[in-house]
């Protein structure tokens, strides 16, 4: 027995002498990437897994700088012209090298990308001046070149390149069914995919010629599962079945702040979470007091609190601060006497009847935070009839503005003001395609023509002041209720050292990770 | 199976718009459009669902938007993991209402018995994501004992991929399979204890024991093959009822199975594979209930096909 016991300590200590110097992540996320192909869906998930496995010409610092990655550096040579400069030396996973040529061929992907077109409608073309020098041409003097350029993933063109073995295209980029390019993957990224069995598993192992020699990362191996449960999620972690875990729900959040084995972290988001009234089903909507009683009937801070548990920033506009548009003076203003009297006012002070639609698996608390709403109205009278649906079914619902209020979240994908006013408070123009979700039918020319403007100003100052007017109009025009920023969270057991790889744009860089 | 696929695919419309989950949000309305057109939903309802009839005898059930393959392949690669939860949970419920049900039946007045129907109520009112979540925290979280999600380490058998025969998948089966038990065993229990008390009572268990036959010859030849036909009866059924739970168990445990694959299809609303489940599933119900009743000739002395019994 006591010989046994000895053998099997022997056993134990050689396993982790060997597993020195290989640091394998066991990593859980709420769902894996629906599709190795970087274009084919806009998604969190498929951003994170381009971070993994190919690198951006720049990216995001914590505090929204830019850091060059595969730009080694760029310059505004027009009015609309950002000339980027190669990297030399980095090489993707099949062995061929970084060059102008892949940088176009995959801007010129990116155009047809149904989901990615939209985002690089300014941009005119991507030319190669020589080898390593790419200019990335707008249709007129455009600000957010280089907001744009942390979306551009440099695809190896000769892999992607030719027929499959199943006479496919292997460029083709393919919605629905299968692709090459959605089960093989060759990008300059930090780790390459060795193993993936859709839904269970997915297991990288860290690229060897690698071109970032100072990345401090010491991962070389990572298995990605994903826990669709928020509490099996947490139970993993703190069950040591896995090593880092995103998103954690916020029920588990005070249990593993308690915990002396696990590192949480907590962020405020950019994800701004609002209440859109319909000016078009709702007359009583198109009176502004009607709007603002409701403003300010709305507790943000009570909801932010008790709802969210302090996992969101209140919020009175779109913009997060960091953002151009952003105001501190435009803060939340929760004042039921003021709502009351401002319905008197409107002579609504017996109230009337709306409906309202919320998901209920799409945003944070989404449900309950719609459910508290909708008992917050009802003090001034303004009764609810509340339904809400899981998303698949509350966006057929949304599109046919289904309801008088609407829920709706909004992330903005070029971290920029005005993305917001563009999808959310613009008037509905089904040609251009704004105010694709303003479900408030909200109307303002000088609005429609400011956030117009602020997309050709390339003078940053210039250009926050008028999105600053933006979110003031939208402030005081009540033209929607913004409730609050959603947080994001991450949770990892101790010696991983998550804090300086995680970022507001919830994209862990995890080739930068290192691992005690 | 021609009505189940007629409400499967009936209830298509109300299960949502996939477009949404596949394009994003911030794709425009004209590509959403685009792509519904591609997929052959805007078609009129007759249309579809003459393509998927003719479809479906050629056993094609449709392409799986999110997977992207085949639906039925992609609902039967799942399916060793179900069936062998489903086996677990089973064999735990068989192995545990016999001895349990029996010994209330014979001592119906002892502590020990009394303890056990107390329990079994218990366990059927806790809803099994419950069950789950607390088997998880005890013996996941607390002790540390067994692995709180997956399937773990799996060995090839040709197509079939078994966590049976290794013991990383064996330790990861106990917390899904008992829990999924966990529905079953209170009825059970309940159920031998009954039929045992009914039958013990009868005239030929007096006659038995007047023979002179051994206590255990009396209880299990006699007494427990004639309570066994009702509980072959709703073991068959409750073995469909075990498979609809499978559903929360496997989303508890993230265990990658048919069930946790219907609910994952349901939220995103990937029709091909929703209507694909639902006949699997429908087959497997028709084959279970077809085995039942071949089941009875097997143990009912009075039931026969004509084979003469001894």
């Amino acid at each position: 027995m006591r010989l046994w016991l000895m053998a099997l300590v022997l056993v134990a200590s050689l396993g982790i002498a060997s597993s020195a110097g290989a640091k394998t992540l066991r990593l859980a996320y709420d769902a894996d990437p629906i599709s190795l192909d970087p274009h084919q869906q806009l998604s969190g998930g498929t951003l994170q897994l381009s971070h993994m496995v190919f690198d951006p010409l720049v990216r995001w610092r914590k505090d929204l700088s830019l850091e060059p990655r595969l730009a080694e550096r760029w310059e505004q040579i027009a009015p609309n012209v950002v000339r980027f400069y190669l990297r030399r030396g980095v090489t993707f996973h099949s062995g061929n090298p970084l060059e102008a040529k892949d940088v176009v061929w995959t801007f010129n992907r990116l155009k047809q990308s149904p989901d990615f077109k939209g985002l690089f409608e300014p941009f005119e073309a991507a030319r190669a001046v020589d080898d390593h020098t790419v200019d990335l041409v707008t249709k007129g003097p455009y600000p957010l070149i280089l907001n744009l350029a942390t979306y551009v993933f440099p695809m190896d063109s000769v892999f992607y390149s030719g027929k499959d073995e199943r006479g496919r295209d292997k460029s083709e980029l393919v919605k629905h069914g299968a692709s090459f390019a959605s089960d093989n993957v060759s990008g300059t990224g930090p780790f390459t995919i060795t193993e993936r069995e859709q839904g269970i598993r997915l297991v990288f192992k860290r690229f060897d010629e690698y071109w970032d020699r100072d990345s401090p990362g010491n991962v070389s191996e990572i298995v990605m599962t994903p826990i669709k449960e928020g509490p099996t999620r947490v139970a993993a972690l703190l069950s040591g079945d896995v090593d880092f875990i995103a998103p954690v729900p916020p029920a588990d959040l005070q249990r593993l702040k308690a915990s002396d084995e696990i590192v949480l972290i907590t962020m405020r988001g950019s994800r701004v979470v609002t209440l859109q009234l319909n000016q078009d089903r709702v007359p009583q909507f198109r009176d502004k007091r009607v709007r603002q009683a409701i403003v300010h009937a709305i507790n943000n801070e009570g909801i932010a609190a008790k709802i969210m548990r302090g996992f969101a920033t209140p919020a009175g506009q779109l913009s997060p601060p960091g953002y151009p548009g952003h105001d501190d003076a435009l803060s939340p203003r929760h004042d039921l006497r003021h709502a009351r009297s401002l319905m008197k006012e409107a002579g609504y002070e017996q109230g009337f009847s709306v409906t309202m639609l919320a998901p209920n698996n799409r945003y944070v608390n989404d449900y309950k935070i719609a459910e508290a709403a909708a008992a917050m109205l009802a003090k001034i009278n303004i009764k609810v009839d509340l339904k809400t649906l899981p998303k698949a079914q509350f966006w057929p619902q949304f599109d046919a503005r289904a309801a008088d209020i609407m829920m709706i979240g909004w992330y903005s994908d070029t971290e920029d003001s005005a993305n917001f006013a563009e999808f959310l408070a613009m008037s509905p123009d089904k040609s251009s395609g704004y105010g694709q979700y303003n479900a408030g039918n909200y109307k303002n020319p000088t609005l429609d023509r400011l956030v117009l403007q602020s997309q050709t100003m390339t003078d940053k100052a210039a250009r926050a002041t008028l999105l600053q007017q933006v979110e003031r109009i939208l402030y005081e025009d009540a033209a929607l209720v913004p409730l609050h920023w959603q947080h994001l969270a991450w949770a990892a057991r101790k010696g991983v050292n998550i804090e300086p790889v995680i970022n507001v744009m919830n994209m862990p860089f995890l080739g930068d990770l290192v691992v005690e | 199976m021609a009505v189940i696929s007629t409400i499967g695919f009936g209830v298509k419309a109300s299960l949502g718009d996939p477009t949404r989950e596949l394009a994003g949000d911030a794709a425009s309305q004209v590509e959403r459009e685009a792509l519904r057109a591609r997929l052959g939903l805007d078609d009129p309802w007759s249309v579809q669902y003459a393509r998927f009839l003719g479809n479906a005898v050629r056993g094609d059930l449709g392409t799986s938007y999110v997977f992207k393959r085949p639906a039925l392949e992609v609902i039967l690669s799942k399916f060793p993991a179900t069936f062998e939860l489903v086996l677990a949970a089973s064999l735990i419920v068989a192995l545990l209402s016999l001895p349990a049900g029996l010994y209330c039946a014979l001592n119906p007045n002892s502590i020990a018995a009394r303890a056990i129907m107390g329990l079994s109520v218990l366990g059927i009112s806790v809803p099994i994501f419950l069950t789950g979540i607390f088997a998880i925290t005890i013996f996941s979280v607390e002790l540390g004992l067994l692995p709180s999600f997956g399937r773990g380490e799996t060995v090839a058998i040709g197509p079939w991929r078994t966590g049976l025969l290794s013991a990383d998948g064996l330790a990861h089966l106990v917390l899904p399979a008992m829990t999924l038990s966990s529905i079953m065993l209170p009825l059970f229990i309940r159920l031998v204890r009954g039929q045992m008390l009914d039958v013990l009572d009868q005239d030929f268990i007096r006659t038995a024991w007047a023979k002179g036959l051994p206590p255990w010859r009396v209880w299990l030849s006699h007494g427990l093959r004639n309570a066994a036909i009702p509980l072959v009866t709703l073991g068959g059924l409750q073995l469909g009822t075990l498979l609809a739970y499978t559903i929360l168990t496997e989303t508890v445990f993230q265990w990658p199975g048919m069930g946790f694959l219907f609910l994952d299809a349901v939220n995103r609303a990937d029709v091909p594979l929703i209507i694909a489940y639902i006949m699997v599933v429908g087959a497997i119900f028709v084959t279970i209930n077809t085995l039942v009743d071949v089941l009875y000739v097997l143990i009912d002395p009075r039931v026969s096909l004509g084979v003469q019994a001894r």
